[in-house]
C-alpha cells in the first residue's frame, strides 16, 4: 500500500495538515510515511470482519450537562495569549479580499 | 426558466436551537453581548478543554424530528469535522456523519403546482462558529456565537422551483416556532439555509452536478439566487462547459454568486467519531415523553379552528401562520372575545400595522389581555370602531392599557341623549338643503347629516344611536 | 536522614508531626534544583516564589487542621502538558511557548486540594510524542543516573524530577506508555491508571481515546497515595468514569498469596535485552515464592498493538493538534501574508519534526479513500487486542512484563530512525488501547547499572492488583538489597579481620 505515497499525496496531505515541506522535508515525509505505512500493513494479516470499530474503551453513554449557564466572562485572561488582538476581539489577516 | 431543463433542489437548513447555553459548556447563547464575553476555554478552542453535551439540544432535536417524521437513530454519535478557518476555534466543528439523530422523514408543502412530500434525509446536532468581522488591516473574531447548538435539516432533492423552496421552508419555520426550539429568524441567522441545486434536461433520469450556495438571509435572496443558479448551470450546459461542483457564495446586492473555496483547501474534512463525546441512547421511553410534550402543531391547530370557530379558512391560514398569532388568538378568546371578533383585529388591522411597520407577527407587542379589553369595551359600546382604531394603533406600538388610554384621553362615547340631540339639532338648522333633500325621498341625504353629526361629536357617538335620533326628528 | 531521601507519604508525616516545616521541604527541592537542574534539565520553568507562597499558606491551614491529607505540603512537579492556572504550560513545544492556561487540570485541583505544593512544570516530548524526551522544544533532559543516557519519554522530565530528588512526586501522563517507560529507565515508579479515572480536563490532548494522567513516584506507596489523591469523577470530562473504590492504599499489603500471575510468552522474544529478562524474571520469582501463582500464557495479539496504536493516535492527534494555528494563544509566524500561509507558516515553524511527521500521518488515515483501510481496521484490531485481553483476564488477575525491551539508550541513539522507536514501545502500548491500569516498579539495573522496570498490567478498575503485586515485588527487592549490602559488608569485615 505504501506505493500510494506520492509526491502528488504529500502535497495533499500538506495542504490537509496546513503544513509547508521544503523540498527536502517532502522527500523525508513520503519515505516515512512510505515506511510506516509498509509497517502498519501488517494490520492486514488479521481478520477483523465482523468485528465493530472500538472508539471507546467504555460504552458509557447519555453524558450530559444541564441546560444552565454557570461560566462568567473569562475573556481578558484568554485573550491575553492571543498573538494579536484589537479591543476585544482576536485578531487575524483578512480572510477576504 | 427553460422548458428543456428541469431544476433539482435540496436544501440544508441552519436553525439555532432556543438553549440558554451553548452545546458543549454552560456559556450563554445570548444575543447582543460584547465580543468574546460569551466565551470559556472550551468555546475558544483552549488546549486541554472538553466538550460535555446539553442534554436540551438532544430533547430539541428530538422535538423537530418527531414533528417532521423522522426516524429516531437510538444510537447517536458526533464526529469531528476537520477544516481550518479561524471562526472555527478548534479547526474541527463536533457534527453529527455517520450517525445523525435523526433521518428519513419529511413535510407536506403546498405550493402553487399542489401538495407534496419533501424528504428530509437526516436532521443532525452540530455547533455553530464564531463571527468574523473584516477591517482595512485585519479579521476580527468574536467567539460569542461559538458553539451555540444547531440542528443541521439535510432534505431530500425533492424541490424543482423557488416557489416549493419558499413553502418547505415556511413549513419547516412553523413547525420548529411551534416547537419553541427556535425563533427561526431568517434575518437574524437563528435560520439559514444552502441550497443545492442542480440542473438536467428535462426527462432525464440521472441528476446534473450540483453546487451548493450559501449565505441567502432572506426569501428574497433565496428566490433570486436559485434564479441566477438555474440560468448560470444551464449556460455553461448550453456552451458545452461544465457544471463544477463547488460552494459558492451569494451576494445578495450584485445578485450573483462565486465560488468561496481556494485551493488552499482540499474539500476533504476527514470525519471521526468525536473521541471526546460518549455516543447518545434514545430509549422508547425518551421519545414517548418528548412525543407526549409536543404542543398542537400547525396542521392540528387549523383542523381544530375549523371545529371550534366560525371563522373561515383563509383567516383560519394566516392566522396559523405565526405561532405568536395564533397564541394571541386562543388567549384573547380565553378571556371572553368573540372569535370572529378577534379574528377580524389580527385579520385586519393587525396585518396591515405589521406591513406598514415591516415587522413580523413574532415581533407583536400588544398582549391578548388588551386586544380583549378593547374588544369589550366595542362591544360595550363604550367606544365606536373609528375610535377603536386609533387605540389599536397606540396598542400595537407601545402596548397600552385601552381601557386607561380610553379614559384618559377622553375617548368614551357620548351617551347622553339629551347632548346629543342638542347637536343634532345644530346640524339641521346649518342644513337645511339636506334635510329638505331628505324629506323630499332622497334618503342618502340622511347619511350626510349622520356624518355631518359624528364630526361635530370629534367621533364620540354611535353612529347607530345618531342614526335613529336623526330619522325620528326628521320622519315626525 | 535528609528531607529529601524522604518519601512523599513519609515527607507528609513528618510535615503533620511538625518535624519538617513545608517551607524547608520546599526550599530543600529548590536548592536540589539549584544544583543539578542545569544538568539534568527536568524542567521546563520552576514557580520558586509561587512555591514559597503557597508553601506558608498550606502551612497555616496544616497547622489550623483544614488540611491533614498525607500530600499536605508535600512539594511535586507537573508536567508541562497538564494545564496550571497563570503558570507556563508549553507540551515541549514551541508553538506554545508563551501559553498561560486561565484554568486548571482537575488532577492539578484535585492535588492542590490536598496540599501539594506545586514547585514546577517538567520538560517532555513535544506534545507527548516521542520516548525519549530529546523531542522537547527545550532541549533533552538527561538520565539522572547516567547523564549520557535518556530518561525515557514522554514524561522523561517528571520521571527524572523524582529520580534526582527534585521533586517527591509527579504528575506524568501516558499515551503509549510515557509515564511506564521512562519510570523503568529512571528507576521511579509510575502508573497508568484505567482510562477515565483520571480527568482528562486540563490535559493538552495528544490522542484522547488512549491519555490518562498518572502518578510518577519514588515508591509504590506514594504512588497509591497520590493516585487517590487525583482520581475523581469530573463532569468536564464526558469519558470520565464514577468509581467507588478510591481507596488504593488499602492494597498496600505484601500478601500475594493466590495471586494469579500470568507471563504473556509473546513480550518475552528476542527484542528484549538479556538484563531486562533476568530482572523481569526474577520478579516474577520473588511472586512465585511469596504464594502467588505464575505461569505463561499467549497473547500473540500485541504484535499488532504497535501499528494500530499508531494510526490511532496518529488521526487523534492530526486532530487535537489542529487548534494550534496562530490566532488564538501562544506562536504565530512573523510577516506571513494572508490566513493561509499564517497558518502554515506557524505550525511548520511552531511544530518539530516528529510532531509533524504524526500529523501528517493521521491527516492521511482519515483522509478520503484512506479511511476505512487504515482508521476503521486500527479499531477493530484494537477490539480485538481489548478481546484478548479480556480472555486473559478471566485467567489471571495481574499480568507481568517487561516495561522496555531494554534500558535507557544513549542520547541520540533514538531519533534516527523513527519507526525503530516506535518499536520500543512493543510492551506499553497494547495497555493503552485496551483502557488498562498498568505500573512500572523498579525491579533491578543492567551491568551499566541503568534501572529495569517490570510492568504490572490489571484488568480495568483493577488498580489495586498492580498496587498489590508491585508493592510485594518492591519490599522483596529492596529486602534483596539490604540482604545483598550486609553480605557485602561482612564479607568486607571478615577480609579486615
Amino acid at each position: 500500500m505504501a506505493d500510494i505515497i506520492t509526491d502528488e499525496m504529500i502535497d495533499y496531505v500538506s495542504i490537509l495538515a496546513k503544513l509547508e515541506l521544503t523540498p527536502a522535508e517532502k522527500e523525508q515525509a513520503k519515505n516515512d510515511m512510505a515506511k510506516m505505512l509498509d509497517y502498519v500493513d501488517m494490520l492486514n494479516e488479521l481478520d477483523t470482519s465482523g468485528t465493530e470499530p472500538m472508539y471507546h474503551v467504555f460504552p458509557v453513554s447519555n453524558v450530559f450537562r444541564e441546560d444552565v449557564v454557570v461560566n462568567g466572562d473569562d475573556s481578558e485572561g484568554m485573550l491575553k495569549n492571543a498573538p494579536e488582538r484589537k479591543d476585544n476581539f482576536y485578531k487575524v489577516p483578512r480572510t477576504v479580499d | 426558466m427553460n422548458k428543456h431543463y428541469e431544476t433539482v433542489i435540496g436544501l440544508e437548513v441552519h436553525v439555532e436551537l432556543a438553549t440558554k447555553t451553548k452545546i458543549f459548556c454552560s456559556c450563554s447563547t445570548a444575543f447582543g453581548g460584547a465580543p468574546n464575553t460569551h466565551t470559556c476555554p472550551v468555546c475558544t478552542g483552549m488546549p486541554g478543554a472538553l466538550p460535555v453535551l446539553n442534554k436540551q439540544v438532544v430533547e430539541y432535536a428530538l422535538a423537530v424530528g418527531l414533528a417532521t417524521n423522522c426516524k429516531i437513530n437510538k444510537y447517536s454519535r458526533f464526529d469531528r469535522k476537520n477544516y481550518f478557518y479561524p471562526d472555527n476555534p478548534q479547526n474541527y466543528q463536533i457534527s453529527q456523519l455517520y450517525l445523525p439523530i435523526c433521518y428519513d422523514g419529511g413535510v407536506e408543502i403546498e405550493a402553487a403546482a399542489g401538495k407534496k412530500i419533501v424528504g428530509i434525509h437526516e436532521i443532525h446536532m452540530e455547533e455553530d462558529a464564531g463571527k468574523l468581522f473584516h477591517d482595512e488591516e485585519g479579521t476580527l473574531i468574536d467567539y460569542n456565537r461559538s458553539g451555540v447548538p444547531l440542528i443541521e435539516i439535510v432534505s431530500e432533492p425533492d424541490m424543482r422551483n423557488a416557489d416549493e423552496v419558499i413553502a418547505y421552508l415556511e413549513k419547516l419555520r412553523l413547525i420548529i416556532q411551534y416547537l419553541g426550539a427556535s425563533d427561526c429568524k431568517l434575518q437574524e441567522g437563528s435560520m439559514r439555509a444552502d441550497v443545492n441545486l442542480s440542473v438536467r434536461r428535462a426527462g432525464a433520469k440521472e441528476l446534473g452536478t450540483r453546487t451548493e450556495m450559501k449565505n441567502l438571509n432572506s426569501f428574497k435572496a433565496i428566490m433570486r439566487a436559485i434564479e441566477s443558479e438555474e440560468k448560470r448551470q444551464i449556460e455553461l450546459i448550453e456552451d458545452g462547459k461544465e457544471v463544477v461542483q463547488e460552494t459558492r457564495r451569494w451576494d445578495d446586492g450584485r445578485e450573483c454568486s462565486y465560488p468561496m473555496r481556494s485551493k488552499e483547501d482540499a474539500q476533504d474534512y476527514r470525519y471521526f467519531p468525536e473521541p471526546d463525546l460518549a455516543p447518545v441512547i434514545i430509549s422508547d421511553e425518551w421519545i414517548e415523553r418528548i412525543k407526549g410534550a409536543q404542543p398542537e402543531l400547525r396542521d392540528e391547530k387549523r383542523v381544530r379552528y375549523r371545529a371550534e370557530y366560525d371563522i373561515p379558512d383563509y383567516d383560519i391560514d394566516i392566522i396559523t401562520s405565526s405561532k405568536k398569532m395564533a397564541d394571541i388568538f386562543e388567549e384573547t378568546i380565553k378571556l371572553g372575545a368573540r372569535p370572529k371578533e378577534v379574528s377580524n383585529w389580527l385579520m385586519v388591522e393587525t396585518m396591515r400595522l405589521l406591513k406598514e411597520h415591516e415587522c413580523e407577527p413574532e415581533n407583536i407587542k400588544f398582549s391578548p389581555q388588551n386586544l380583549a379589553k378593547l374588544i369589550a369595551l366595542v362591544e360595550k359600546g363604550s367606544i365606536n370602531r373609528t375610535v377603536a382604531k386609533e387605540v389599536f394603533e397606540v396598542m400595537f406600538c407601545e402596548n397600552i392599557d385601552p381601557e386607561t388610554y380610553v379614559h384618559e384621553h377622553g375617548l368614551g362615547m357620548v351617551s347622553d341623549e339629551g347632548a346629543l340631540k342638542e347637536i343634532i339639532e345644530q346640524v339641521i338648522a346649518a342644513n337645511p338643503q339636506s334635510v329638505a333633500d331628505y324629506c323630499n325621498g332622497k334618503k342618502q341625504a340622511l347619511g350626510y347629516l349622520v356624518g355631518q353629526t359624528m364630526r361635530a361629536m370629534k367621533g364620540k357617538a354611535d353612529p347607530q344611536l345618531v342614526n335613529k335620533i336623526l330619522a325620528e326628528r326628521l320622519n315626525v | 536522614m535528609s528531607i529529601l531521601s524522604l518519601t512523599a507519604v513519609e515527607l507528609g508525616r513528618k510535615i503533620k508531626a511538625k518535624e519538617v516545616s513545608v517551607s524547608e521541604a520546599v526550599e530543600a527541592v529548590l536548592a536540589q534544583i539549584e544544583t543539578y537542574d542545569k544538568e539534568y534539565n527536568c524542567y521546563i520553568s520552576v514557580d520558586r516564589e509561587g512555591a514559597r507562597t503557597r508553601a506558608r499558606k498550606v502551612q497555616k491551614l496544616i497547622d489550623s487542621g483544614e488540611l491533614t491529607g498525607q500530600l499536605a505540603g508535600v512539594p511535586m512537579a507537573v508536567k508541562d502538558n497538564i494545564c496550571t492556572k497563570g503558570l507556563l504550560t508549553t507540551c515541549g513545544s514551541k508553538i506554545l511557548e508563551s501559553f498561560v492556561p486561565t484554568y486548571s487540570a482537575q488532577a492539578v485541583l484535585n492535588l492542590e486540594n490536598a496540599g501539594a505544593v506545586i514547585i514546577g512544570k517538567t520538560n517532555m516530548d513535544e506534545f507527548a510524542m516521542g520516548s525519549t524526551t530529546e523531542t522537547s522544544a527545550f532541549g533533552v533532559t538527561k538520565n539522572p543516573w547516567n547523564t549520557q543516557h535518556v530518561p525515557g519519554g514522554s514524561s522523561g522530565g517528571s520521571c527524572a524530577a523524582v529520580a534526582a530528588d527534585e521533586c517527591f512526586f509527579a504528575l506524568g501522563s501516558d499515551t503509549g506508555g510515557s509515564i511506564r517507560q521512562p519510570a523503568s529507565f529512571c528507576g521511579v515508579t509510575g502508573l497508568k491508571p484505567t482510562y477515565g479515572t483520571v480527568s482528562r480536563y486540563g490535559l493538552v490532548a495528544y490522542a484522547s481515546s488512549l491519555d490518562q494522567i498518572g502518578p510518577v513516584a519514588k515508591d509504590v506507596t506514594d504512588c497509591a497515595a497520590v493516585l487517590e489523591a487525583i482520581a475523581s469523577y469530573d463532569p468536564k470530562d464526558s469519558t470520565s468514569i464514577k468509581r467507588d473504590d478510591y481507596d488504593f492504599a488499602l492494597a498496600l499489603t505484601e500478601d500475594v498469596k493466590g495471586l494469579r500471575i500470568g507471563i504473556p510468552k509473546d513480550y518475552f522474544t528476542d527484542g528484549l535485552d538479556q538484563n531486562v529478562r533476568a530482572a523481569v524474571q526474577s520478579a516474577a520469582r520473588l511472586l512465585e515464592e511469596n504464594g502467588a501463582f505464575v505461569e505463561e500464557f499467549d497473547l500473540s495479539l500485541v504484535q499488532y498493538a504497535i501499528p494500530a496504536y499508531y494510526v490511532i493516535a496518529s488521526a487523534e492527534a492530526g486532530s487535537n493538534l489542529a487548534r494550534f494555528d496562530g490566532v488564538k494563544y501562544a506562536y504565530r509566524s512573523k510577516d506571513s501574508k494572508g490566513l493561509h500561509e499564517m497558518y502554515k507558516k506557524t505550525r511548520s515553524e511552531g511544530f518539530g519534526e516528529e510532531v509533524r511527521r504524526r500529523i501528517m500521518l493521521g491527516s492521511f488515515v482519515l483522509s478520503s479513500g484512506y479511511y476505512d483501510a487504515y482508521y476503521l481496521k486500527a479499531l477493530r484490531t484494537r477490539k480485538l487486542i481489548k478481546n484478548e485481553f479480556d480472555k486473559a483476564f478471566e485467567k489471571y488477575d495481574v499480568i507481568l512484563a517487561p516495561a522496555a525491551p531494554t534500558t535507557a539508550p544513549r542520547l541520540g541513539e533514538s531519533l534516527i530512525d523513527p519507526v525503530k522507536m516506535y518499536l520500543s514501545d512493543i510492551y506499553t502500548v497494547a495497555v493503552n488501547l485496551a483502557g488498562l491500569p498498568a505500573m512500572s516498579v523498579p525491579c533491578g539495573v543492567d551491568l551499566k547499572g541503568l534501572p529495569i522496570g517490570v510492568q504490572l498490567i490489571a484488568d480495568c478498575f483493577k488498580e489495586k492488583n498492580i498496587i498489590r503485586a508491585g508493592y510485594s515485588i518492591e519490599q522483596a527487592v529492596s529486602r534483596e538489597k539490604c540482604e545483598a549490602a550486609r553480605a557485602a559488608e561482612s564479607k568486607a569485615t571478615e577480609a579486615r579481620n
